[in-house]
């Protein structure tokens, strides 16, 4: 033994540790609490100002325009995340449902489901927007082609459409994701479940709801918590498909777009403030986290342990 | 008594085949719908303009590598996919080497606070950062590394780290005792220890945390947009914006630019399917 072995020890461990726990303190602490502190300062372009109180706060919530932007971002956030609740996590556990009856070709289907979700955001934002195209998206050709040309319309380009156009883009993106997440969690139901619920019942929906979903509770919790901080800090897909002005008229703005143009400037650039751009920032961040906080409190609650 | 046995005898075999093959067709159209966009992409990045509008799902012909030819000499494409590789790789390489001293750390040694620093770790889990992106901007403004890669690599490297901590923290605890004891016994150093003896052991782990930073970093778009300006260091996705802006009106282009970027990621996740599907669902399934 040379030297004393528990200094030794001691330091190794610090030096272990020290470099990765200074990176995170550096890059991720140190900025969440610095947007909390900056939301309550004036700001002059990149300079901080004079101390404010919660006036940047009243500015984005109780003074127009603002107040109605901030409105109208947060209610189509809301519409995303139920739309995609839908779309994206109700059609991902029917897709696992089916996958896990391991018919012929399920693990190229498996395969397949979850190509998109390895894809950039930006890519699949082109590729929608210009399949949407009016005159020469392969949308609008097909349904001319096939005499329900009628039904061909600018589909981004209109207030009434442009949203959902979005939310089905994301949904063809992610519907991968929670589909093996849920497909995970069925196959650690254990067979022999399974074998005494098909004694007792021929009914698919019995065993689907009685058995598969309770059971599949954890999975549940994590793709609905996900997907609620996902919808409420939608940006890239809205930004590339719609404009950072959320066009149609702010049919498609979202407060992912909303707090980018109040922080860095619209699509003229101008308009930018950091005080009223951190106070967003803080009034999104506190909403994620008192929800997410009380989705998984409460999912958790209704899980069992098999 | 088999599964099977118990589920063709209840039900008869026809009803059973009926079922299976609603589900089967179910299947077959859903993976329709999640590949034929690539398909209709992959086709219209050799054709014309002329070809895309008027047959979008018709073969190509594949000789025709106009569309290829000027994205390769006519855009800074090949620039931007080398700024993503330096990117991404420098980002995973850091991330790896800090995550796994991190958890080697808190995982094989008792010492004070070891159950605080992992929370430390895991509370950076379930922070968006995006949110925090005025902060960082200052911050990297005054380190004086805007618009250069290591403004990228740091963000990325402190984002990949909680979730990399994590992974790697549940998975040295499992490593068996006997091979560390037996090495101590021998009088090898600590580091010898980790080095020599541990590491060799994490490397699956290794690869589920290497693939689960990959695609998020590979794809991200948001820190570029708002720490790089200058058109040489721009990555992959950014760069996209840029020569999608450029050549609007010819879709041929647009397309082959779009097959082209997504292909590196295509290609290494139809390779190591298995790898990337374990990888990017780590977090969730546990």
């Amino acid at each position: 033994m040379h030297g004393s072995p528990l200094l030794a020890r001691r330091l190794w461990i610090t030096a272990l540790i020290v470099p990765p726990l200074a990176f995170v303190a550096l890059f991720v602490v140190y900025p969440i609490i610095s947007a909390f502190a900056y939301a309550f300062f004036q700001w002059h372009g990149l300079a901080r100002g004079e101390f404010v109180g919660f006036a940047n706060f009243y500015k984005v919530l109780f003074t127009q325009p603002y107040a109605d932007w901030t409105v109208n971002a947060f209610l189509n956030n809301v519409l995303v995340f139920f739309a995609l609740m839908v779309l994206q996590n109700g059609v991902g556990f029917l897709l696992a449902y089916f996958l896990w009856r391991e018919l012929p070709g399920a693990a190229f289907h498996r395969v397949a489901v979850f190509l998109p979700v390895v894809l950039s955001t930006i890519i699949v934002g082109f590729l929608w927007k210009l399949f949407l195209h009016p005159l020469f998206g392969v949308v609008n050709i097909s349904l001319r082609g096939t005499g329900l040309g009628s039904l061909a319309q600018p589909w981004l380009g209109q207030e009434g459409t442009a949203l959902w156009a979005l939310i089905i883009a994301n949904a063809w993106h992610m519907v991968g994701f929670p589909t093996l997440v849920f497909l995970a969690g069925m196959q650690r139901i254990p067979g022999e479940i399974l074998d005494a619920v098909r004694m007792e019942t021929e009914s698919e929906w019995v065993k689907i709801s009685k058995i598969v979903w309770p059971l599949v509770a954890p999975s549940a919790t994590i793709v609905f918590t996900l997907l609620f901080v996902g919808s409420f800090n939608w940006f890239e897909l809205p930004y590339i498909m719609a404009g950072v002005d959320g066009s149609p008229h702010k049919a498609t703005d979202v407060l992912g777009l909303y707090f980018y143009r109040t922080a860095f400037g619209d699509q003229s650039g101008s308009g930018q403030d950091f005080g009223a751009g951190s106070a967003l920032a803080v009034l999104i961040f506190m909403f994620i986290a008192v929800v997410a906080g009380f989705i998984t409190f409460r999912l958790r609650a209704r899980e069992i342990q098999i | 008594m088999s599964t099977a046995e118990t589920y063709y005898d209840r039900k008869g075999l026809l009803q059973t085949l009926g079922r299976d093959g609603l589900i089967q067709i179910i299947l077959i159209l859903n993976t329709i719908v999640m590949l034929g966009p690539l398909v209709i992409m992959f086709f219209a990045a050799f054709k014309t303009n002329a070809q895309i509008f008027q047959s979008p799902f018709s073969f190509p012909d594949f000789t025709n590598v106009t569309n290829i030819v000027k994205i390769w000499t006519q855009t800074n494409f090949l620039r931007y996919l080398l700024n993503s590789v330096i990117v991404t790789g420098s980002s995973i390489v850091i991330i790896l080497t800090l995550g796994t001293m991190a958890a080697y750390a808190i995982a094989r040694y008792r010492f004070r606070g070891s159950g605080f620093v992992l929370m430390f770790f895991v509370a950076g889990l379930t922070l968006p950062l995006k949110l925090a992106i005025i902060p960082l901007f200052i911050l990297m403004r005054d380190l004086g590394i805007l618009n250069t890669q290591l403004s990228l690599i740091v963000i990325y490297v402190a984002m990949g780290l909680p979730t990399t901590v994590f992974i790697m923290t549940g998975f040295i605890r499992t490593l068996p005792n006997e091979l560390e004891d037996a090495a101590r016994m021998d009088g090898a150093s600590e580091p010898r220890i980790m080095w020599s003896v541990m590491l060799p052991l994490v490397r699956p782990a290794l690869v589920i945390s290497g693939i689960q930073n990959l695609v998020p970093i590979w794809n991200d778009f948001f820190f570029p947009l708002i720490f790089i300006q200058k058109d040489n260091l721009k990555t992959l996705p950014q760069g996209l914006t840029t020569f999608m802006g450029e050549y609007t009106t010819d879709w041929g282009v647009l397309f082959a630019g779009l097959m082209l970027s997504s292909a590196p990621v295509i290609i290494i996740y139809i390779i190591l399917s298995r790898q990337f599907i374990n990888g990017m669902t780590a977090g969730a399934v546990k």
